[in-house]
Parts: structure tokens; C-alpha cells; sequence
């Protein structure tokens, strides 16, 4: 218990530090993204006009790649002497957070801030990506055994769809702790496919003994499909793009739920045509795996449609 | 050989895994990465060589330790010998192999839960000998390469008109076979093959005898 007090505190100081962090300097009263390929800032007092205007004064990156400068292609300040607007060569990624350093400007000395999407826009793209940009079943091809196993009746897949989700959140929660606090620290890294795997076969367990005592009823109709989720790919998948992608744990919790949420949606949509599929007729040879696979195919191509979806 | 006699030699062995209970087309187990990376041979014979030393190490490593293993624990413990297995070659692939590891992508760490190596442990490692076992994971290995690269041909003979990588046809039939959601089309489409094979042969045996 003791050991668990240090990184919760921690989580929940990381919590009350994000907004601080999304300001930088009470001299910049705000920096956005605006259109495709461009940054606005408004400043607090009126700035020197043709400074602000020289492009070479101006350094912008993105944060995790330093190294690559970004060609500025204009920069204007508005009448008032407060609002900036920078144009860019190249489209902006707004996903990632950019740097802006400004030789001169204001105090005399550097101005160093950063800009970044609104955080729950963040938060919430890496959810929708989740869910149906990037969805587990149809564009990153995995769980596809279950999938194809457990489609066959509209409330099988839905039972199993609310388990996986369930299942999914909570393992990652535990992964993405043990993760940062144990394997990280003691540089042991390299056993996160051991750990991982054995965190999943702990958290079904744990599912498994807490529904038996508190809601009897829920594990009577969802209790068979735990032994399913065990050994299976989308849940182990979770917590392994979770480390490569260096989540914090809000995103990690929303990249479970989206990923949750998108194999529930794959299982209906999955579901809903099987059932019709029965009544079909349909050529010997395709009966059963082959048709189901085609039909999974179709929803696939579909799925294409998201990619590209940007909500904020 | 000191095999007793209701067990099979290493070509009956063999030859299951690869033929009558091959992996993917016969049992349609770990059927995410046939759909996900097969768009190349290579990928194929990759993930497939990856595979199969998953498989056999983790087969003969079981295969020795059976007489220890308490069997109320035996799930966990196939699990962790395949989990320790998968990041031994993970490790080794990133090392030697960099530009076809990040290809791969996720799929050589997610060999942790393929349904067929636990199946193969369950249902023979743990019975039979070491030997024995080194061949039946080598057939079941085997038999999920030979299945990777079949569809790795289709698709890449037919999306980019190209064998290795090497330029056949000099033109691109159907580039629909390189995107990833065709895969699901290409596995159904062979299954349903399969199928029609099967069909005609018992027809075929029912009007002979």
C-alpha cells in the first residue's frame, strides 16, 4: 500500500499542474493553432512592430523532435499591437505540443512558450482515434479470433463488448502504473511483455472474484466470456502502444476506453449482420468462416472512411 | 528411438501441422496477423520464422519441465514460458533485424497470445517427450509459415505484382490487395477454397467406394 500512496499523490499533482503548463508566461495571454499552417498569440501589452515582424527573430519546433526547425513563412502583428499571427510553410501536426522562441521581444530577453491543442480536445482525439480512426478490430486487425468467435448473437457480442472494455481499463490502469513506477525505474523495461501479460491474468482473475460477490446477477450472463479475455490480443495490445507511445495516464485511460468501446462497436455492427447472414442463402463452401471473413473485409474498407476524422 | 508405440514419428508430426491441422486455414487460430501483415512474402516468412521458434522453444522448454509444473497452475506457467520466449526473440529481432522488425510493428510481441502455442503446449507438450515435441512445434511452426507466406504471395503477387520484392508481371493488377483491410477478402476467399477442395474430394471418394 504504501508504495501505491507515492504515485497516486503524484497523479493527482500531475492533474492540478496540467493548466498551469498549458500557459507559459504571463506575458503571452494566449497561443492556439489557427487554420492549417498557422499559430495565433495574443500578447498582454502592445509589442515593438518591426521586431515582431522579422521571421528570423522566430524559432519554432515541435517538442520531442528539438532538432527540427520549422520554416516560418510570415509573421504579423495586428493593428492593436497585440495580436500575432504566424504563417507557416508546411501544415502544422497540431497533435504535438510546439515550441516558440522569440529573440528580442517584450523584456528584451528570449520569450520561450508553448502551444498545444486544448487538452481534452487531446484527450479526446486519442479516444475518437480509438474508437473508430484507429479501430482495433477493422484497421488494426487484431482480437480477430474472438471476434470472429463470439459475433454469432447480438447479446453474446454485447456482453462480451462491455468484459472487454471493462477488463481493458482496468489492466491498463494497473499496467501504465507498474509501468512507470516499477519497470521504469529499475530500468527493466525489456520484461514489459512478461509483465504485461501476466498484470492481464491477474486483472481477469480479480474481475472474475469481485463480480462473483458484489453482482451475482451481472456474473451469471457476462461470467463465461472471462475465461475468453485471458490470453488475448487487444488486451495485451493496450498497455504495449500505451509504453511505446510514452502515454500519461489520462491518455492511457482513454486509449483503453476507446479501444474497449471500438472492439463493443465492431462486435455489433458484427453481430447484427451474422444474425441476418443466417437466414441468407448462401453457397456450401462459404458457410460459416469464409463469409463472416468477407463481411469483416467490407466493414474494413468502411472504416477507411474515418481515416483523416479531426474533431478538434 | 525409444518412442513407444502410440506415438508418431517426426514426418507424422510434421506433416499434421503443416497439412490436416494446419493453423490457420484448418483450425483458423491467430488469424490477426494473416489478416494484419501479410501484404509481403517477406513479412510472411518473417513473422512465420518468428513463430515458429516461439513455438518450439516453448514446447521443448515445457516439454522438460512437465514432471515440475503442478498442473492447477499450468496455464500461468505456459503463459510466462511463452511471454519469456516472445521477448527473447523480440529482443534478438530488434538487435539483427531493425528494418523488418519495424515492419512487423506490434505483431512479434503480441506472438504472447496466439492461441495456437498455448493450445500446442496444452494438448501435447505437456504429455509427450521432448523430442516429440520439438517436432510437432516444428509443424505447427511450419504449418503457420507456410499459411503466412501463401497469403503473402496472393496478396503481393496481386496488389504490387511483385514476388520478394523482385518485379514479375511488370504491371499492378489490383492494388486493392496491398491495403490491409484486404486481407480479410483474401483469408475468406482461401478459406472458402479450402472448403470447395474438401467438398469435391468427398464427392469425388463417395462416388468410388
Amino acid at each position: 500500500m504504501k508504495i501505491l500512496k507515492i504515485p497516486l499523490s503524484a497523479v493527482f499533482l500531475a492533474l492540478l499542474l496540467l493548466p498551469a503548463w498549458l500557459q507559459a508566461a504571463d506575458f503571452i495571454e494566449s497561443a492556439a493553432f489557427s487554420g492549417k499552417n498557422g499559430i495565433a498569440v495574443a500578447f498582454a501589452v502592445p509589442v515593438d512592430k518591426t521586431a515582431a515582424g522579422e521571421v528570423s527573430r522566430y524559432t519554432v519546433y515541435e517538442e520531442n523532435d528539438p532538432d527540427i526547425k520549422l520554416s516560418l513563412a510570415s509573421a504579423a502583428l495586428g493593428s492593436d499591437g497585440r495580436s500575432l499571427q504566424l504563417l507557416f510553410a508546411e501544415p502544422l501536426n497540431s497533435a504535438k505540443t510546439h515550441v516558440v522562441r522569440v529573440q528580442g521581444l517584450g523584456d528584451g530577453a528570449e520569450l520561450n512558450f508553448k502551444v498545444a491543442k486544448p487538452y481534452f480536445g487531446h484527450l479526446f482525439s486519442i479516444l475518437v482515434a480509438a474508437l473508430l480512426i484507429n479501430n482495433f478490430v477493422f484497421t488494426k486487425y487484431l482480437g480477430l479470433c474472438v471476434f470472429f468467435g463470439t459475433s454469432k448473437r447480438k447479446k453474446t457480442a454485447k456482453g462480451m463488448g462491455v468484459v472487454f472494455t471493462i477488463v481493458m481499463v482496468a489492466s491498463a490502469s494497473m499496467s501504465w502504473l507498474f509501468y512507470q513506477f516499477t519497470l521504469i525505474p529499475f530500468h527493466l523495461d525489456f520484461l514489459q511483455i512478461v509483465v504485461f501479460i501476466g498484470l492481464v491474468s491477474l486483472t481477469v482473475q480479480a474481475v472474475d472474484t469481485i463480480l462473483r460477490k458484489v453482482n451475482p446477477v451481472l456474473f451469471n450472463s457476462f461470467g463465461v466470456y472471462l475465461v475468453l479475455v485471458i490470453a488475448n490480443c487487444v488486451i495485451i495490445a493496450v498497455p504495449l502502444i500505451m509504453s511505446s507511445l510514452n502515454y500519461n495516464f489520462l491518455e492511457t485511460f482513454m486509449l483503453a476506453l476507446g479501444a474497449g468501446g471500438g472492439f463493443l462497436l465492431a462486435l455489433y455492427l458484427m453481430s447484427s449482420v451474422r444474425e441476418r447472414l443466417e437466414l441468407a442463402k448462401i453457397p456450401p463452401t462459404f458457410k460459416g468462416l469464409p463469409i463472416a471473413f468477407i463481411v469483416a473485409g467490407q466493414f474494413a474498407l468502411a472504416f477507411l472512411g474515418f481515416s483523416g476524422l479531426q474533431l478538434f | 528411438m525409444t518412442t513407444s508405440s502410440n506415438t508418431k514419428t517426426p514426418w507424422e508430426l510434421l506433416s499434421r501441422g503443416i497439412l490436416s491441422e494446419n493453423p490457420i486455414f484448418r483450425l483458423a487460430l491467430s488469424m490477426c496477423p494473416a489478416v494484419g501483415i501479410s501484404t509481403t512474402v517477406m513479412n510472411g516468412l518473417m513473422l512465420g520464422v518468428a513463430v515458429l521458434l516461439v513455438q518450439v522453444f516453448s514446447s521443448v522448454t515445457i516439454s522438460l519441465f512437465k514432471n515440475q509444473i503442478h498442473p492447477r497452475i499450468r496455464i500461468p506457467t505456459y503463459t510466462l514460458t511463452i511471454a519469456t520466449w516472445v521477448t527473447v526473440i523480440d529482443l534478438v529481432m530488434a538487435a539483427y533485424l531493425p528494418g523488418a522488425y519495424a515492419k512487423m510493428g506490434i505483431f512479434i510481441k503480441l506472438i504472447v497470445a496466439f492461441a495456437i502455442i498455448t493450445m500446442r503446449l496444452e494438448m501435447f507438450a505437456c504429455k509427450e517427450n521432448a523430442a516429440d515435441s520439438f517436432w510437432d512445434g516444428v509443424g505447427m511452426g511450419l504449418g503457420f509459415m507456410v499459411g503466412m507466406v501463401v497469403i503473402g504471395f496472393v496478396r503481393e503477387l496481386l496488389g504490387s505484382g511483385a514476388i520478394l520484392g523482385y518485379d514479375v508481371l511488370g504491371f499492378k493488377p489490383l492494388l486493392f490487395f496491398i491495403l490491409p483491410s484486404a486481407g480479410f477478402f483474401v483469408v475468406g476467399l482461401m478459406m472458402a477454397f479450402f472448403n470447395w477442395v474438401e467438398l469435391v474430394y468427398k464427392r469425388r471418394k463417395g462416388i468410388q467406394s
